[in-house]
């Protein structure tokens, strides 16, 4: 039995008209803006299942727009959406999708950042505003944006996964959940997906990436 | 002392024990299980409160449409038409049309506060600040009433489900209806069971309501059931208040919705497939949505 709190049923408070198409799209344009990391240029997003064919009608276009822009879920100015993205110069383009998705509530975003560097993100909105991304640049991933997360890629070999579990614990940093992925034995882009209870900085990013050779990215969210 | 409680039995027990209400009980467990303080809680209730006032205002006093400019501006008519000697009489129907007030607004992309979820954010704040004007009752009052009305929400979240499609609209209008009628009942003077038999009362009445959003969107029929929904909780705590119980136990009271709410059909939670949206007319409107995609405004 779930424990609940009080605000789990009073609140929260939200801009309107859907937790799942609406508060769930800011979220997932949110953390889609964190993965990216740098200032965006153009973005398009790709609507499949119930967000294509009723996505206009929640506003989920102005979500996603809102959330890719730094807007909190309760934010009043996420209905004016499409002039603040014109207002940063960010162009913004939308293709409702008739393909099949694995969930209903999917969507595809492909970014190019002001440095010409190309970012997509596919995630899905999971019912009451929670989210869940499944793929960043083509890898499977299980980010809830739920707490602060890493991800790293790395050359598949026995004891890396040790190596980065004992740099984070020796900055203080304590592993909540952990998923590795590979796509085979050795492969030399396999990751690592790390929730943690404090969040990694920068500094530490470049203290693990010097202890750890055999990672070769890591991406804060 | 364990503030925790599970089913309505083990509320009241609490309640009895030691001699507090279902708000005080709710707000000792929230301090509880949480790492705030009681003083943090009631702050972040009252900030809820704020919001939900401005929802009710917003949808009385601009003219607010719906992203789909299929809703918007009904409740001001209604709320208007209250002071004219309504037959349903007229702090009921200013309730409401306060309760359409909050869900035009969240349809306008507007902010309000889910009580429980966004599709039945009226009931609540609608019978609470009209019942609360019209009578005088300050905002700590109003805000113990919301942590009442918060238990018997978990309740059912607890027990059975407060998710349209898990267990179609009885779950969403209906478990608000409930919550709120025990509200009113714990602000009105009632005992913690009277509360229950208010929330047991609330949520009889339409049990097995389905979810059938025409176009999968939050407008039609959730605006009006959010009206129906308030009017349901006000003669749900008169009963209660009058002394009439409810035959059937709380607790078995929501064990038979979550069990009528598995045996609703897929067609009819939320999924937009059934019911009202699977009309001529709900179709048409669907179809007119999907046009709308790819446009701006």
């Amino acid at each position: 039995m779930e424990n609940y709190s009080v605000f789990d049923i009073i609140g929260p408070r939200m801009t309107g008209p859907s937790s799942s198409h609406t508060a769930g799209a800011v979220r997932l344009g949110y953390i889609a803006r964190l993965i990216i990391g740098g200032k965006i240029e153009s973005v398009t997003f790709t609507l499949y299942g119930s967000f294509a064919e009723t996505g206009r009608g929640h506003g989920t276009d102005k979500a996603l727009i809102a959330g890719i822009l730094g807007f909190s879920p309760d934010d009043q100015r996420i209905r004016s959406a499409y002039k603040f993205a014109r207002d940063e110069g960010m162009s913004v383009d939308f293709v409702y999708s008739d393909e099949p998705a694995d969930h209903p509530n999917t969507v595809r975003i492909e970014a190019v950042d002001v440095n010409g560097r190309r970012t997509e993100v596919v995630g899905r909105s999971v019912g009451g505003g929670n989210i869940l991304i499944t793929e960043i640049n083509g890898l499977p991933v299980e980010v809830t944006g739920d707490y602060p997360t890493i991800i790293i890629q790395h050359h598949d070999e026995p004891g890396v996964i040790s190596d980065v579990a004992r740099v984070l614990s020796q900055l203080g940093v304590n592993i909540a959940n952990m998923k590795v992925f590979r796509r085979s034995r050795g492969d030399s882009n396999a990751f690592m997906c790390i929730e943690t209870d404090e969040r990694v900085t920068p500094e530490m990013k470049g203290i693990l990436m010097r202890l750890c050779p055999a990672v070769h990215e890591l991406m804060i969210i | 002392m364990n503030y925790d409680f599970n089913t309505g039995v083990e509320l009241i027990k609490l309640c009895d024990e030691e001699g507090i209400g279902i708000s005080e009980a709710m707000i000792r467990r929230e301090v509880q299980i949480g790492e705030s303080t009681r003083e943090q809680i009631i702050a972040e209730m009252t900030r809820d409160l704020k919001v939900m006032r401005e929802s009710v205002k917003k949808g009385l006093t601009e003219k607010v449409q719906s992203v789909s400019r299929l809703t918007g501006g009904e409740a001001m008519t209604l709320y208007r038409y209250a002071d004219f000697g309504p037959l349903s009489g007229s702090e009921t129907c200013h309730a409401a049309a306060a309760a359409m007030a909050v869900v035009e607004v969240n349809a306008a992309m507007g902010r309000i506060v889910a009580a429980p979820t966004a599709g039945a954010s009226g009931i609540l704040p609608a019978v609470l600040l009209e019942t609360g004007h019209a009578r005088g009752w300050d905002d700590d009052k109003l805000v113990e009433g919301l942590f009442c009305a918060g238990a018997i929400g978990m309740l059912f979240a607890k027990n059975a489900t407060i998710s349209g499609a898990e267990g179609g609209c009885q779950a969403e209008t209906g478990v608000a209806a409930a919550m709120a009628a025990a509200a009113l009942v714990e602000l009105s003077g009632g005992e913690p069971l009277q509360c229950l038999d208010a929330a047991s009362i609330a949520i009889k009445n339409i049990e097995g309501l389905v979810c059938d959003p025409v176009a999968g969107l939050v407008e039609c029929p959730c605006i009006k059931r959010n009206a129906m929904g308030a009017a349901n909780a006000l003669l749900a705590a008169d009963m209660a208040l009058c002394g009439i119980t409810s035959l059937i136990p709380f607790d078995e009271v929501v064990t038979s919705m979550y069990s009528v709410g598995r045996e609703i059909r897929p067609e009819y939670r939320e999924t937009a497939k059934g019911g009202l949206a699977a009309t001529p007319t709900g179709k048409l409107i669907a179809a007119g949505i999907k046009r709308m995609n790819g446009r701006e405004d």
